[in-house]
């Protein structure tokens, strides 16, 4: 990684003084969550099933980077497959909150998040499923964008949840974060997921009057239990600034969403056995041989999965299984649909939408392992977005009264980036966030 | 309420190829129990005459030319095969085995 960061430098240096055009990247450092391909550079998912893959090829994303001149550092540590919402899941290492280091960073893409709130790069790539780049964005108190479902390719992300899963920046303000997403979005014929449509730049929204503009705040996303008082707060006053800046607010109720977090746990975990079937031992990965394919593909399952992916293996294949999937996969499906309604109701009265990005401030290392429930609350108010393929956005507005970072969801429906980047950089620029984290370069 | 009992998690592992321990088992019993709980909360819901959505976009067959392009080379795709003989995956015995 080391020598393809130095060599992808001096190209950059050669392009210049030869007075060749440069990348919109050019001179920028970037970190690649470790679950995205990259040719030549191991990519473990921080899982011991592929703690020694090395890719034969580079993710499109990747590509995309290495294309714009941007020069790639590093791979950076995440929750096991994506799944989790401190990082703690990681087979290998704990990563720690910049701000405070006895807090996690959120997950999945924590090592994603916690290095660029450190200054240490420009930027960085996560992936988002039910939150694994909101979230953390909001707990390091940076900028994460999770995309239309289909705007960036998935060629070369480790599959999770298919039907969920869209790659996405992390920055440390409003207008790198639609740099990075101007250059990584678009249709790739190796996704035949990702959608055919030319993009307007996001960069020319940046600054432009939010007057008139119908924000509305979402009733079932503001508690009732487990939401941090200055959290809800937050999300009020950025309300009053919009308002102040010409914006109208109100409330708007997706009846549904309050099903969000059932209806995801059931089908993120099912889409994730499914998935997760490949990684049998026999033809990259992890292998733990005995006697039998079959012994020798339970023996690998065993050894190279830890326990928040089995967990959730467990929980999908029930969901799936005879007898349960009327009551569970094909329910939540319908709850799925019902989700997608109630919210284009809502953008049929307003622009976009706010609620918290995560029900509370960065918490402690080891404080919700124990208890999967609790930590999966961490994405109630995130993981709405998913299910219904649309966008949206966390942006830094405050802290609260230790200190650690308070980040605010900006929803925008199925190709809103424009409005919703309109929106965050209105809230940027009012809310005036600064803080300055007691790790990094700063 | 959703009662989970240890012989169905055991049922479930076997279903998705995963070998547990007893330790695991009932770790994973109580906390499927415990989840499920909370997620069959969606069961409540009346979705009569509710489609359900597989993808959040619609898409249909998508199409293209039927062109050859250069993809991996044997070497590429096996470089990182557990093991590997005469330009194939290697593995254990398949057919004839006993469990």
């Amino acid at each position: 990684m080391e020598s393809q960061a130095l060599e992808q430098a001096k190209e950059i240096d050669r392009k210049k003084s030869a007075g060749e055009t440069l990348g919109a990247l050019a001179g920028t450092t970037v970190a690649i969550k470790d679950n995205m391909a990259t040719i030549g550079v191991k990519t473990t998912c921080a899982s011991k099933m592929l703690e020694n893959w090395i890719p034969v090829y580079d993710a499109t994303v990747v590509k995309k980077l290495k294309e714009a001149d941007a020069i790639i550092v590093g791979k950076t540590n995440l929750d096991e497959f994506a799944m989790g919402s401190s990082t703690e899941n990681s087979a290998f290492k704990t990563t720690k909150n910049p701000h405070d280091t006895s807090k996690v960073p959120g997950g999945s893409s924590g090592g994603s998040a916690a290095t660029v709130a450190a200054g240490a790069v420009t930027f960085s790539l996560g992936s988002d499923t039910g939150g694994s780049i909101r979230q953390p964005a909001s707990l390091c108190g940076i900028v994460g964008v999770k995309p239309t479902y289909g705007r960036v390719s998935r060629y070369g992300l480790v599959a999770f949840g298919s039907s969920l899963d869209q790659i996405g920046p992390f920055a440390r303000n409003v207008s790198d974060a639609a740099t990075l997403l101007d250059v990584l979005s678009g249709y790739d014929p190796m996704d035949s997921t990702s959608i055919n449509k030319e993009y307007k730049p996001l960069t020319d929204v940046l600054g432009s009057d939010i007057k008139g503009l119908r924000v509305g705040i979402i009733d079932e996303l503001k508690g009732p239990q487990g939401f941090q008082r200055e959290v809800l707060d937050a999300v009020d006053e950025t309300a009053k600034l919009l308002e102040k800046n010409g914006a109208t607010v109100g409330n708007v109720s997706i009846p549904a969403s309050a099903y969000g977090l059932s209806a995801y746990y059931i089908i993120a975990p099912a889409e994730a056995s499914s998935n997760l079937a490949r990684f049998d031992g026999m033809r990259y990965g992890l292998r733990v041989e005995e006697q039998s394919a079959a012994l020798t593909n339970e023996a690998t399952r065993q050894a190279g999965f830890g326990m928040e992916v089995k967990r959730r293996i467990m929980l999908g294949t029930y969901a799936l299984s005879a007898g349960y999937y009327d009551a569970f996969y094909a329910q939540a499906q319908k709850v799925r649909t019902l989700m997608i309604n109630d919210f284009k109701q809502a953008y049929e009265n307003f622009d976009v939408l706010l609620s918290p990005t995560s029900p509370t401030t960065a918490f402690g290392i080891g404080e919700k392992t124990q208890d999967p429930y609790q930590m999966y609350l961490a994405d109630v108010c995130t993981l709405p977005t998913n299910i219904v393929g649309a966008t949206s956005m966390s942006v830094p507005v405050g802290v609260d009264d230790n200190g650690l970072p308070i980040g605010v969801q900006v929803f925008a429906p199925p190709l809103g980036e424009e409005v919703m980047f309109q929106v965050a950089s209105a809230i940027e620029e009012q809310a005036n966030y600064n803080a300055v984290p007691v790790v990094g370069a700063f | 309420m959703t009662k989970i009992t240890s012989n169905q998690v055991r049922h479930v592992a076997n279903l998705a190829r995963l070998r547990v321990s007893d330790e695991e088992v009932q770790t994973f019993t109580n906390q499927l129990e415990g989840l499920l709980e909370h997620f069959s909360a969606i069961s409540a819901i009346d979705t009569k005459g509710v489609q359900p959505t597989s993808h959040p976009i619609a898409i249909n067959n998508v199409f293209r030319k039927d062109v050859p392009t250069p993809s991996l080379s044997q070497e590429q795709v096996l470089s990182n095969a557990p093991s590997s003989e005469d330009n194939r995956f290697s593995v254990p015995q398949i057919l004839g085995e006993s469990e």
